[in-house]
């Protein structure tokens, strides 16, 4: 992280906006791995993602109450979950992706984890003591997260023909996503300079060294990388997360203010 | 995945240091890593321990109900094995 800063004076609405976007990462991704309560392969994994899936929701819940308490309280973090549509949303698109087969939640899943442990070692280091607070706490279960991840792309990558090819597929179909991860605007820019935010370009040569090399060892290849989508950050999303609010929200929505 | 292919193995958790290892329950798992995973993610969402091992179940010998009759009824008939059988001088306060 860049702490010679040009810019310390990080306007309080971007550190606002920035906690909301990774509380937005957390919920849709925690969201999504919530799913495979009760439906996983067997009741072992079904437990071990339920677990995984509240580790998730627990850090957008941190990032929300802190955002609200930022902007002077006027939203907590329900308000902050439940009231805003889907361009408000700034999640990385990897995200929100539906959970597909077993292979695509891991594939995902891996990714990200791999992303997550080098992102919230460099978020503790935030000038914000709070971000600083909550990357603390993630990291460690990020950690546990890559731990599981990882046999799995190993375990299935290395397998049988049959799960071979499917966990090469969903690596396949979900590779174009992650260029996002690395990529940031001016505001963002302006926050990594303060020493707030992460340098996230400044990740990308580690994550992808680590990936290739379970990819390797799982006997899967890299992707080509010769297509991308992008646009989360700015609000502008795929066609899923409109269904995945649709559910998450559909209480506050039919029931404004409804509390239990 | 065909579950019932999977091995099955025992779960012992330590719930704080200085205790010995209880067993708490059994999982399957395709191996000892992942069953060590499961077990940290089945028995200690709660914070119930410090420490786990985990042992395939096929490797525990367990004594048979066949046994009972040479293992343990022998012992019932013989009181003087336990330190309360004997009458303690009034010297010694507590046993």
């Amino acid at each position: 992280m860049n702490s010679n800063s040009d810019n310390k004076e990080a306007g309080k609405q971007d550190i606002v906006n920035y906690a909301i976007a990774l509380g937005d990462d957390s919920l849709t991704l925690g969201h999504r791995l919530s799913e495979w309560s009760s439906n996983a392969p067997f009741l072992e994994e079904d437990l071990a993602l339920s677990n995984v899936a509240l580790d998730f929701i627990g850090r957008a819940m941190m990032f929300y109450s802190y955002s609200g308490e930022a902007e002077g309280a006027e939203r907590n973090e329900d308000d902050i979950a439940y009231l805003r549509d889907c361009r408000e949303y700034r999640n990385l698109l990897i995200c929100e992706l539906p959970i597909g087969d077993f292979a695509d939640t891991m594939a995902r899943q891996f990714l990200v984890d791999v992303y997550d442990v080098g992102f919230y070692t460099e978020l503790m280091k935030s000038a914000d003591e709070t971000l600083a607070a909550i990357a603390a706490k993630a990291v460690k279960e990020s950690r546990y997260h890559l731990r599981r991840s990882e046999e799995w792309i190993k375990r299935l990558g290395d397998g049988t023909d049959e799960s071979h090819d499917r966990m090469q597929r969903a690596f396949n179909d979900v590779w174009g996503y992650t260029h996002e991860l690395f990529e940031v605007d001016k505001t963002e820019q302006s926050l990594i300079n303060a020493g707030i935010a992460v340098d996230r370009p400044a990740l990308k040569a580690d994550w992808e060294r680590y990936v290739q090399s379970v990819l390797k060892e799982a006997t899967l290849d890299t992707p080509d990388g010769q297509w991308s989508i992008r646009g989360g950050r700015e609000g502008m999303h795929t066609e899923h997360l409109g269904y995945l609010l649709a559910e998450l929200q559909f209480m506050q929505r039919a029931y404004p203010g409804l509390e239990w | 995945m065909n579950h019932n292919a999977l091995p099955l193995f025992e779960v012992f958790i330590r719930s704080k240091r200085g205790l010995d290892h209880r067993h708490v329950g059994s999982l399957h798992a395709e191996d000892h890593e992942q069953a060590m995973e499961y077990a940290r993610d089945v028995y200690l969402r709660r914070s119930e321990g410090v420490s786990i091992w985990v042992v395939n179940s096929s490797d525990i010998v367990a004594s048979q109900e066949s046994d009972v009759e040479q293992f343990y009824d022998p012992m019932d008939d013989k009181p003087y094995r336990h330190a309360t059988h004997y009458d303690l001088p009034d010297e010694v306060k507590s046993m």
